[in-house]
């Protein structure tokens, strides 16, 4: 790989988009700016794309969307899509990155704007997330033209609670976006990490074998949890992801909703009629007292104004305040509670009918779901690397933490977490955790991961990861058919938790693979199980089932095959899984989420 | 043709100077060179009394446009235009936090503004000979000539960049804020 070429660290968030560029590893990565139409006709750089698409029809002139690149283009992403969503709703793309990651719906198929009517035009979960990740690669070229962003090597992130098929549907947008070549995958709290490092030259100093970093990261719609381990090899330090955590969609927006909610309560109590519009006023004036309020802990209230919607501001104008009592008690307290760390989140009711739309988290404690992530984890310790955990804990005691997420950019947020973590941790016998200090937690992960593309090159540290789940492949048990029961599947381990990047494994035992004819193929993984080897036979029922394969492979029409399952953790960051013949033949199960 | 021109002995001293400037001072020649090739300025005199044309009337099209921006991101003419007679002064600084948070980001946004003065309010300040009166405004006492001794007021503004948008091809600057109809 050529030297001193930069590289590219884009964050694909589920509420902005961030692109940074690193050129040397003792220089931190510097934010590139994105040029976006940002308001009707006016085009201008932003250090952030928001994460959404404006699907217009008449209301919009042509020149309202022109991008300098493209006159004519018809949709609009980024700042003024936000803006024009919020006075026509049904016509608005947001959260795509949430939808990319359900399994409940097909990914590929044009649903969003979910729920919107017949004459709205739609786009899929993958097209959307490909918007905005073209958006980014024509500004950085629009701005940078002897630099193709082609040319550079791009480090995109993920969530680290994407699972396999969410993660080869980001890849699969990154090449719809037509930037395919170049492309490495990071999880984003590792990216906040390398972003830590990278701009403390000395981290060396703060860091030591035996530490256990808890990455908090929460962002405007979801929340991920990270276990990073500090260990010594040959010498050096090294630094190994030993958990991650599920998708949680709870962040920052449940929390100014809620904080909304309770004004608009008040306001009504007094008589106050608030309409739609009005609302999303206010849960704008309230983030901003929000954020007066943790900016300055001595001021008792902040003020909460709404605009009236016709030219009488004066007159139509509803003033009210934040109370800092109602902030702590609804904010601090409602999602962060002081709770114990056998706590576990409130499961969601299972009924008969629920509404399709995003599996929203049910328990809005971020302290339960903390809990429950560090718990999970003590069960299965086999694997981890000698010194993280001791006998008679009840969870893992991280000894550091790293907040990331613009919701820590909160004080009070970040000292009642530590407060929490404290008293589970000294309950145990522990030692409170340490705080990295510093970051920018809005744009740490795009950072992080332009720093990690240096690293590839082979400057500076690099975090191992390896797979966060082990993965499982549905087997039909061979037994008698009993009428009305369907036959019981066992889940055979076809890839261990922890596969290195670049590895593959091949399944011991050989399987009978039914080809030229429709097959389905079942699918499961488990963040928790890290202790199963390849070929380990485990009941479905303690896994998450992922969404089935269903598709014809070449051959003769309803022959079976015997063929082992060869799994391989690619470079780029996905799973692949063939299954090979000892005669040569191979075929490559592939996701094809096509669920009707 | 000008009639000003260097005496002899100003001449030879510049003959043996002036090569050695050109050899070893890059920016001097450059100078020289410029000078020698521009165009000699017709002297006042000979100039022809042309009509002086007017400059074009303004359109207003750019004042506008900061009109709308601030209409549009601090509701600015609405507050501007609605009767506060009636209104309690409640009210109006309910209003006036919307018009102070949104105008205040547009001009950080689109323009960049800086005091005149860097001396607080306050300071003791002196008004030096030859000072700019579209820059400093006396008032009070001032006899004499300058240097005045005086205090500083008001530090005043200056905008020393302006980033208006571009206007989008075809849009009329007169709309400084659209109806808007729910439908």
């Amino acid at each position: 790989m050529e030297e001193g070429r930069p590289t590219l660290g884009l964050d694909l968030g589920t509420t902005n988009v961030a692109l940074a560029v690193a050129r040397r590893e003792d220089e931190p990565p510097a934010t590139a700016l994105l040029p976006q139409v940002v308001h009707e006709g006016e085009v201008a750089e932003r250090p952030q794309l928001p994460s959404f698409v404006y699907l217009p029809g008449e209301e919009l002139a042509a020149s309202a969307i022109a991008l300098p690149w493209d006159p004519a283009r018809d949709y609009v992403v980024g700042a003024f899509a936000r803006e024009q969503g919020a006075r026509i709703p049904a016509r608005l793309v947001s959260s795509a990155k949430s939808w990319l990651s359900h399994a409940g719906v097909d990914r590929r198929k044009a649903i969003l704007p979910w729920g919107a009517p017949e004459e709205v035009p739609k786009l899929s979960p993958v097209e959307a997330s490909a918007r905005y990740l073209r958006h980014v690669r024509e500004a950085w070229d629009h701005l940078h033209p002897d630099l193709p962003f082609d040319s550079l090597d791009l480090v995109l992130t993920v969530p680290a609670s994407f699972d396999a098929v969410a993660r080869d549907l980001t890849v699969e947008a990154a090449r719809a976006a037509g930037l395919g070549e170049r492309l490495t995958l990071l999880e984003e709290p590792q990216a906040a990490l390398y972003a830590w490092v990278a701009s403390r030259p000395d981290w060396r100093k703060q860091l030591s074998v035996g530490d256990l970093i808890l990455v908090c990261d929460i962002g405007g719609g979801t929340t991920d949890f990270s276990l990073i381990a500090v260990l010594e090899e040959d010498g050096a330090l090294e630094l190994r992801r030993v958990a991650v955590g599920d998708h949680i969609l709870l962040g920052g927006d449940n929390m100014d909703l809620a904080l909304a909610y309770a004004v608009r309560t008040r306001l009504e109590g007094q008589g106050q009629k608030i309409d739609d519009w009005q609302f999303r006023a206010l849960v704008h004036s309230v983030r901003q007292a929000k954020e007066q309020l943790f900016a300055e802990p001595t001021l008792p209230s902040a003020p909460v104004v709404i605009p009236g919607r016709g030219s009488r501001l004066i007159g139509g104008t509803l003033r009210t305040e934040l109370d800092r009592p109602t902030l702590e008690s609804t904010l601090v307290d409602g999602f962060f509670p002081r709770v114990q760390a056998s706590e576990r989140p409130a499961a969601p009711r299972r009924v008969g009918l629920t509404a399709l739309g995003l599996p929203y988290a049910h328990d809005p404690a971020f302290t339960r779901h903390l809990a429950a992530f560090l718990g999970r984890q003590a069960e299965a310790t086999a694997s981890l690397p000698p010194g993280v955990h001791r006998e008679g804990r009840s969870f893992l005691h991280p000894t550091a933490i790293l907040f990331n997420g613009g919701v820590t950019k909160a004080a009070p947020v970040r000292e009642r977490i530590l407060e929490v973590l404290e008293s589970w941790i000294v309950a145990e016998g522990g030692v409170a955790p340490k705080v990295l200090e510093g970051g920018d937690p809005d744009l740490a992960v795009s950072r992080g991961a332009a720093y990690y593309g240096l690293v590839r090159k082979g400057r500076g540290v690099r975090i191992r990861g390896g797979s966060a789940r082990s993965y499982y492949v549905g087997l039909e048990r061979a037994e008698l058919a009993v009428p009305g029961i369907p036959p019981r599947v066992d889940a055979v381990c076809v890839a261990p938790f922890g596969m290195e990047e670049g590895s593959e494994v091949t399944l011991p035992e050989p399987m009978g693979l039914l080809v030229g004819e429709p097959a389905s193929f079942r699918f499961f993984a488990s963040s928790a199980r890290r202790d199963d080897e390849v070929g380990e036979v485990v009941d479905p029922a303690e896994l998450e089932e992922l969404p089935p394969i269903e598709t014809v492979l070449q051959g003769e029409e309803g022959a079976v095959v015997p063929v082992r399952l060869r799994a391989r953790l690619t470079e780029v960051g996905t799973l692949e899984i063939a299954a090979v013949e000892s005669a040569g033949r191979e075929w490559r199960l592939e996701y094809q989420i096509e669920r009707g | 043709m000008n009639d000003e021109r260097l005496g002899f002995w100003a001449r030879l001293a510049m003959f043996f100077w002036l090569p050695w400037k050109v050899l070893f001072d890059g920016v001097a020649a450059l100078r020289v060179r410029k000078a020698l090739q521009a165009p000699e300025a017709p002297t006042p005199a000979a100039a022809p009394a042309a009509e002086p044309t007017p400059p074009p009337r303004p359109t207003g099209e750019e004042a506008l446009r900061l009109l709308a921006i601030l209409q549009r991101d601090g509701r600015l003419v609405d507050f501007l235009l609605e009767d506060v007679s009636g209104a309690t002064d409640a009210q109006v600084g309910a209003a006036a936090r919307i018009v102070h948070e949104g105008c205040r980001k547009a001009l950080s946004q689109y323009l960049t503004l800086r005091p005149l003065r860097q001396e607080s309010e306050g300071d003791p300040i002196t008004v030096p000979e030859g000072f700019d009166p579209a820059e400093i405004r006396l008032s009070g006492n001032p006899i004499g000539k300058p240097p005045y001794r005086g205090r500083l007021v008001h530090p005043g503004w200056k905008a020393v960049e302006v980033r208006l948008p571009e206007p989008a091809s075809g849009v009329d600057a007169t709309i400084v804020a659209p109806a808007e109809v729910e439908v």
